[in-house]
């Protein structure tokens, strides 16, 4: 076993990071926590998080950016938003998790190959060409570039149950209008 | 706005199309048929506002336009659908430099949009009095006897609690009831499914719908009632793998609260999606006769 220090100086925070956090949206009142814990212990994810919510804020506020960005617990999240209804400071806690999983996005810092992220980012590419999700394809592009792809043969007997109830569909769906889809993403490209 | 227009979303398309199919009956025969949404787009779920929160309510705002020119609020059966949308909604009349600008890219692409559009979850269109009136007097095969453990999941009452409560939400249950049925003491009501974790980390998603399961066995619930297709698609799928894992039956059919309301009002179960169950229904049918 390698010793490790577990306590970080203050030369290695980022002082900057909680006035970063604090400009996105749904950010602004993250400096009024409490640390009462009422999100970690509303959280049906928290047990299988390295850091629960609470100690996420306290992080942001501390400096500490390097872990909170690369922690599971952003990506945990499930979007509940019982800590966010709970919260005594009006902390809206799961539009922080948002804000940290897109910032862990563009600075690619989110552990690689992990599913969930893997997701969203597919999920968004297919809706952003085609603007319509296709659930099947959705799954199988997640299979592909998150897992090896032997993930699928598990897949198997659902996938048969959902054919043969008719849930599932091989079609790639499609909005007629795509080109007033692009038309508005590279207007808002544009825009910012 | 006069009227409501329906917004479907992928899943009712996709893996739920038992849900679409019991949900506009429904509506028909309380005389508020419903048309959908020409040329919808996907409302991009929690995945889009994880990647790009502008492109997010951009593409919201698309479906929000569509439904302004047709001067109508949305109908959103999706619990996902209608939390993104409504947060988009929210956001984009907000006012600030940033919806500002996703509003005047709206403009250029041809989809302005004047914040006009209301939207709504079917729940809370049918609860309303004079509606659940109409549902009562519209039913002929009551649903005595079957014990119905509410299920709302997460995003139709958080993080807006514009019609029920966040924590032990009613109004399902007091529609199960005017439907003949009777709905248990369920605590899991609100407790989260999982989402789309279920898809991405099994272990997860299997834990926290036995949690669910369990606690509506134990209350004596014959059925689940869902008004999500996340959730419905969650608690019924992993069934065969909670038995095996925790050595525990919890197996039980999760249907859509839309599918019996449609039972009780007489309609043909074969027009009702009831096929589309991968959980045995058998029990069930004995039980209501």
């Amino acid at each position: 076993m390698e010793i490790q220090r577990k306590v970080k100086y203050e030369e290695e925070l980022d002082r900057q990071f909680l006035g970063r956090v604090k400009e996105l949206s749904g950010c602004e009142e993250i400096d009024r926590c409490i640390q009462c814990g009422t999100c970690s212990s509303s959280c049906p994810m928290s047990v299988y998080m390295d850091y629960p919510p609470r100690k996420i804020v306290a992080m942001i506020k501390n400096g500490f950016k390097e872990e909170a960005l690369k922690s599971f617990t952003l990506w945990l999240c499930s979007s509940c938003y019982t800590c966010q209804v709970r919260c005594p400071a009006n902390i809206k806690i799961t539009d922080v998790m948002y804000a940290l999983k897109r910032m862990a996005i563009k600075e690619r810092v989110y552990p690689p190959r992990f599913a969930i992220p893997v997701l969203d980012k597919e999920m968004s590419k297919i809706i952003a060409s085609n603007g319509r999700n296709s659930e099947l394809w959705l799954i199988l592009n997640l299979y592909l570039k998150s897992r090896k792809p032997w993930g699928l043969i598990k897949m198997a007997p659902l996938g048969l149950k959902l054919m043969k109830t008719g849930r599932m569909s091989l079609k790639k769906e499609s909005i007629k209008d795509k080109k007033q889809l692009r038309t508005l993403l590279r207007a808002l490209k544009e825009e910012a | 706005m006069n009227g409501y227009v329906y917004y479907p979303g992928c899943s009712l398309k996709g893996n739920s199309k038992h849900y679409e199919e019991s949900i506009l009956p429904v509506f028909r025969e309380i005389d508020m048929p419903l048309d959908e949404l020409e040329d919808w787009n996907c409302c991009g779920a929690t995945a889009y506002f994880s990647v790009d929160d502008s492109m997010a309510a951009a593409i919201c705002g698309r479906n929000l336009s569509l439904a302004e020119k047709l001067n109508k609020d949305i109908i959103a059966p999706c619990a996902g659908c209608y939390l993104t949308l409504k947060k988009s909604n929210k956001f984009l009349t907000g006012g600030t430099e940033k919806a500002q600008k996703i509003l005047h890219a709206l403009d250029k692409a041809g989809c302005s949009y004047g914040g006009q559009v209301d939207v709504k979850h079917p729940l809370e269109v049918l609860v309303r009095d004079d509606r659940l009136d109409k549902i009562k007097a519209r039913v002929t095969r009551p649903l005595k006897g079957l014990r119905v453990a509410c299920y709302y999941g997460c995003q139709l009452v958080r993080p807006y609690r514009d019609f029920d409560d966040a924590d032990y939400p009613m109004s399902l249950d007091r529609l199960m009831a005017a439907i003949g049925a009777e709905p248990v003491d369920f605590s899991g009501k609100t407790r989260c499914c999982g989402g789309s974790l279920t898809g991405t980390i099994e272990e997860v998603g299997l834990r926290l719908n036995y949690i669910l399961l369990k606690e509506a066995k134990r209350k004596g619930a014959d059925v689940v009632s869902t008004i999500c297709p996340l959730c419905q698609f969650n608690l019924e799928i992993l069934q065969d793998k909670m038995v095996k894992k925790y050595k525990d039956n919890v197996t039980m059919p999760i249907l859509y609260f839309s599918q019996l309301i449609g039972l009780a009002m007489g309609l043909p179960k074969e027009d009702l999606g009831f096929s589309r169950s991968i959980i045995d229904l058998e029990p069930m049918w004995e039980k209501i006769g």
